[in-house]
């Protein structure tokens, strides 16, 4: 499996955010983006996504392209950004069971997947409670509701504590282990080896200087 | 077609967690028609006359108000971009918001309608067409205001937008709706009227999701 950017450029507005970025990931794969704030990391998360388009470039997997078959892409990723999309009115284990059914195929239990992510104690409080460090890690528990190879993670570990951290690492790890790949946008420093690091400010307008894979 | 369920199930659920938020649209509802007698004054000549009107324009408003957030909450949390990255269609989404407004605002406000028409005196003739003129109506209320809803998502002073918007569009509801009371009261024929209404609902339930699918999309680019 391979999943690749070609000649990717990002308009917002009249702001160029990058342009003539190429990226790839394998299976197996971790692919870090770094740069600074507003160098158009989530923008390129949500272009990976099918969220956004790019306003120049395409996106393909294996040899199709994925604008070709948008419908066969969503099933195949799994996006994690800014947003939690946890609804304060239900219990934790009501949140992810809906995520569960939504994704149809594939459920393993979901009991199972809040014990991974240390959340099976909270599973029948309202979510409301949650502090934002456990509703990220809800967030996150939606990664193993389903095998998709593609994990798109925004920021992952903001708010989560050292601990927490680490047992994100090895979940992401395990994941790639198996086969999967995982694009995750940061500006901390993820205990990683060998995983591939794109540097969005080497795209940025006027700064062509053209190094894109720096392993 | 099994995530259309899911969602209306979800949808109801989380209507009922927060059962205030509908609570307070059927309040205004009765509140407002209450307050037109006591200020135009008891006279049942000219309150059986406006009654059927009354009731339908706070129909509408009271729906309008109620839009805004049909979107808003699953787009401010997260929860749309998720549910548009799932194999579950936009426009499916959006049918099921409609049919959740519906539930918890067109629905009680087309069953406490004949309880406040009591003050205006409306005669009997009236009250079975009115009802049924509301629940044909607000069903397309629903769906106009998805649409609406979905245009002015994100946007600021997106409330005062998403009236003017739907607002228009809603004109041959309130028409059709009012005029089949009067000429049920009048005793002339009103069948006419229901039918148009029937066929702006089945007009509106296979656009608004094309509509809406089209905005959710832009929104959230």
């Amino acid at each position: 499996m391979k999943f690749f950017g070609t000649k990717l450029t990002c308009q917002k507005g009249d702001k160029l955010v990058f342009e003539n970025l190429d990226f790839s990931v394998q299976s197996g794969n971790i692919l870090i983006l770094t740069g600074k704030n507003g160098s158009g990391k989530t923008s390129l998360l949500r272009i990976m996504a099918g969220l956004a388009f790019p306003s120049k470039g395409y996106l393909s997997w294996n040899d199709g392209s994925v604008k070709q078959e948008p419908e066969k892409h969503k099933m195949r990723l799994n996006f994690v950004g800014h947003l939690n999309a946890i609804k304060s009115f239900l219990s934790v284990q009501e949140n992810l069971t809906f995520w569960a059914q939504t994704r149809g195929k594939n459920i393993t239990d979901v009991h199972s997947v809040l014990v991974k992510f240390e959340l099976d104690r909270l599973a029948s409080i309202s979510s409301q409670h949650l502090s934002s460090g456990q509703s990220r890690k809800l967030a996150l528990a939606r990664l193993l509701l389903c095998n998709t190879p593609l994990w798109l993670l925004d920021e992952p570990t903001v708010a989560l504590d050292q601990g927490s951290i680490i047992n994100l690492e090895k979940i992401i790890s395990v994941h790639c282990q198996n086969g999967g790949m995982a694009v995750i946008a940061t500006n901390i420093n993820l205990n990683f080896p060998g995983s591939k690091q794109l540097n969005l400010h080497d795209f940025s307008p006027g700064n062509q200087m053209a190094k894109p894979f720096v392993q | 077609m099994k995530n259309f369920f899911l969602l209306i199930k979800r949808e109801i659920k989380l209507a009922f967690r927060q059962i205030g938020d509908s609570g307070l649209v059927v309040t205004f509802f009765v509140l407002a028609i209450i307050f037109f007698p006591i200020g135009l004054g008891p006279e049942p000549a000219l309150l059986s006359k406006i009654g059927p009107g009354i009731i339908w324009v706070t129909a509408l408003l009271a729906a309008i108000i109620s839009f805004e957030r049909l979107f808003a909450s699953d787009y401010d949390d997260g929860t749309l971009e998720q549910l548009a990255l799932s194999d579950t269609p936009i426009g499916l989404i959006s049918l099921t918001k409609a049919l959740a407004h519906w539930v918890t605002t067109g629905f009680p406000i087309t069953i406490t309608a004949p309880i406040v028409s009591i003050l205006y005196q409306m005669p009997e003739k009236g009250y079975l067409v009115l009802i049924t003129t509301l629940a044909l109506g607000t069903p397309t209320i629903s769906l106009i205001g998805t649409v609406g809803a979905a245009l002015t998502l994100g946007a600021q002073r997106g409330r005062v937008l998403l009236a003017l918007l739907v607002l228009p569009l809603m004109l041959p509801i309130l028409i059709l709706g009012t005029s089949a009371t009067d000429a049920a009261i009048a005793e002339t024929s009103w069948e006419s009227n229901l039918l148009l209404m029937g066929a702006l609902f089945l007009g509106t339930l296979v656009i608004t999701p094309l509509a809406t699918t089209a905005a959710l999309r832009l929104a959230l680019e």
